[in-house]
């Protein structure tokens, strides 16, 4: 997959009487194996942005190319896995064929830490480890481009930074094109090379940046901290209201 | 404390429930074995009619009929329940039909069969399962409205082929509402079929019933029912719990 070349005029939701905008004049290029972080409040179309990339939107007025990627991970919200599949089988779905005998499914969830839970069922896993399940069966098929729509949130603390870190081991090692979607700040300091602002209603970006700080990152580093400072001080009305507390309690 | 041993042993529960009742039927039979006669006096029936007549190749009639008649109907009524619930425009233009199918006596689209489709098998198939459709229909159409669009969603994301969508992702949410209406069919089902066989046809369960009828035999009565109700909670036992156990493995 070459570059990712997103312009959005409009996307509306209609409502009982109405029009809702949910996106508009959106227009960016995000090169191939970048690591882009998209940062707005509850609202502003981050998840309608995502549905556009992936192709299970088409009812907007703009363009996406490539329209409808060949290999593409998703990471929801929520893991929606299927309740009915092991944690192998849930990986394995991605593959095409289903593959038969042990291999990159079984590999990834041995690197996650599941090599025990391979044939357990998702009711029988915690939250982490669904979101791990999750996660490699967005990588398992290769994906050239990989979309996450605020994946660790309602996690607590150190399982969300171990997953971070997952996430970028394997985005390193695979470079696939990587949309990350998230509210909060600190984390799309630690892991994008580029952070995109969007405002909500309609969602606009307002704010293009690249994030050059040294690898590896933490959320609760001083570089991150100083980063978010420097920020703040030169934008504060434009991040109101993104970087709290409440912002992550809401989303849990 | 005792009472709690009980419940402890469901098996054993349930034979005594069983007991129970055959020694309830033991001393009424003793006021008139006439009209009531004994346990033994069946089980000698019983045995009589399998081995010198037509009990075995009636109830593989009648098994046959109840076979043909539930498939037709589990395939035609989880269709149209699919579609139905699928899509509201189709809801709606066939929702009264429906209700008229659900409301019309079995025995009119029996006698109405027999009259259109002539008085052999076709017709006393057609008229059992034209009895279960709208049912079926109904049943099913409710778990259609109780998919979860987001896991299809996943689905797409990962392009499963239509075959794998169904059975990995569609199917499975279904599954609850397919034992649900195969629970209440069969019971359904094999009824009818004795009605049918009663009116139109000259062999079967319900042809010898209305046969010993006509004698005021009732021990032969008993007999039947009695070698009847055995085989259908055998199926009930040996294939339908097994099959939902198998089905719902993941939520142990």
């Amino acid at each position: 997959m070459s570059a990712l070349d997103i312009a959005i005029n409009r996307k509306v939701y209609r409502t009982g009487g109405g029009e809702n905008v949910a996106l508009a004049d959106l227009a960016f290029t995000v090169p191939q194996g970048q690591f882009l972080c998209i940062v707005g409040p509850s609202g502003c179309g981050k998840t309608t942005l995502l549905s556009i990339v992936a192709g299970l939107d088409r009812d907007y007025e703009g363009t996406v190319a490539p329209a409808r990627p060949d290999r593409i991970g998703f990471v929801f919200q929520t893991p929606r896995l299927m309740p009915w599949l092991t944690a192998r089988d849930n990986v394995r779905l991605a593959l095409d064929p289903p593959p038969r005998e042990e291999g990159r499914a079984e590999a990834l969830l041995r690197e996650m830490n599941l090599g025990g839970q391979l044939d357990s069922y998702p009711g029988h896993l915690s939250g982490g480890q669904q979101r791990r399940v999750a996660l490699a069966r967005a990588f398992v098929n290769e994906p050239e481009l990989l979309l996450l729509d605020e994946p660790f949130t309602s996690l607590d603390a150190p399982t969300a930074q171990r997953l971070r870190d997952s996430l970028v081991t394997l985005w390193q090692r695979e470079r696939p094109t990587v949309l990350f979607v998230t509210h909060d700040l600190r984390e799309a300091l630690s892991l994008g090379d580029r952070i995109l602002f969007l405002t909500a209603g309609p969602g606009r970006m307002v704010l293009d940046m690249p994030v050059d700080l040294p690898r590896p990152r933490s959320p609760d580093g001083s570089a991150v901290e100083a980063a978010r400072k420097r920020l703040l001080d030169l934008y504060p009305d434009l991040l109101r209201g993104l970087d709290t507390k409440k912002d992550a309690e809401d989303a849990a | 404390m005792s009472l709690a041993r009980f419940t402890v042993n469901d098996t054993s529960l349930r034979l005594i429930s069983a007991l129970l009742l055959l020694a309830i039927w033991q001393a009424a039979s003793l006021s008139d074995s006439a009209l009531l006669p004994g346990p033994a006096t069946v089980l000698r029936a019983a045995i009589d009619d399998a081995t010198e007549g037509y009990l075995l190749s009636d109830l593989g009639y009648t098994l046959a009929r109840v076979a043909a008649s539930f498939v037709l109907a589990m395939a035609a009524g989880s269709a149209i329940g699919m579609l139905m619930g699928r899509s509201r425009p189709v809801d709606g233009l066939f929702d009264l039909w429906l209700v008229l199918g659900l409301n019309v006596p079995a025995l009119v689209i029996i006698i109405l069969c027999y009259l259109w489709i002539g008085l052999n098998e076709t017709a006393a198939i057609a008229a059992v399962a034209l009895n279960k459709v709208a049912q079926t229909a109904v049943i099913l159409r409710e778990g259609a409205r109780s998919v979860d669009p987001q896991l299809l969603q996943v689905a797409d994301v990962l392009r499963l082929p239509w075959a794998r969508r169904m059975r990995r992702a569609y199917l499975p949410q279904l599954y609850p509402y397919f034992m649900a209406a195969t629970r209440t069919g069969l019971s359904l089902i094999w009824k009818i079929v004795l009605v049918v066989e009663l009116i139109g046809r000259s062999n079967g369960v319900g042809f010898r019933l209305g046969l010993y009828f006509q004698f005021f035999d009732i021990a032969n009565i008993l007999a039947y029912s009695a070698s009847f109700i055995a085989i259908v909670l055998a199926i009930e036992g040996l294939v339908i719990r097994p099959l939902e156990r198998r089905l719902t493995r993941w939520r142990a």
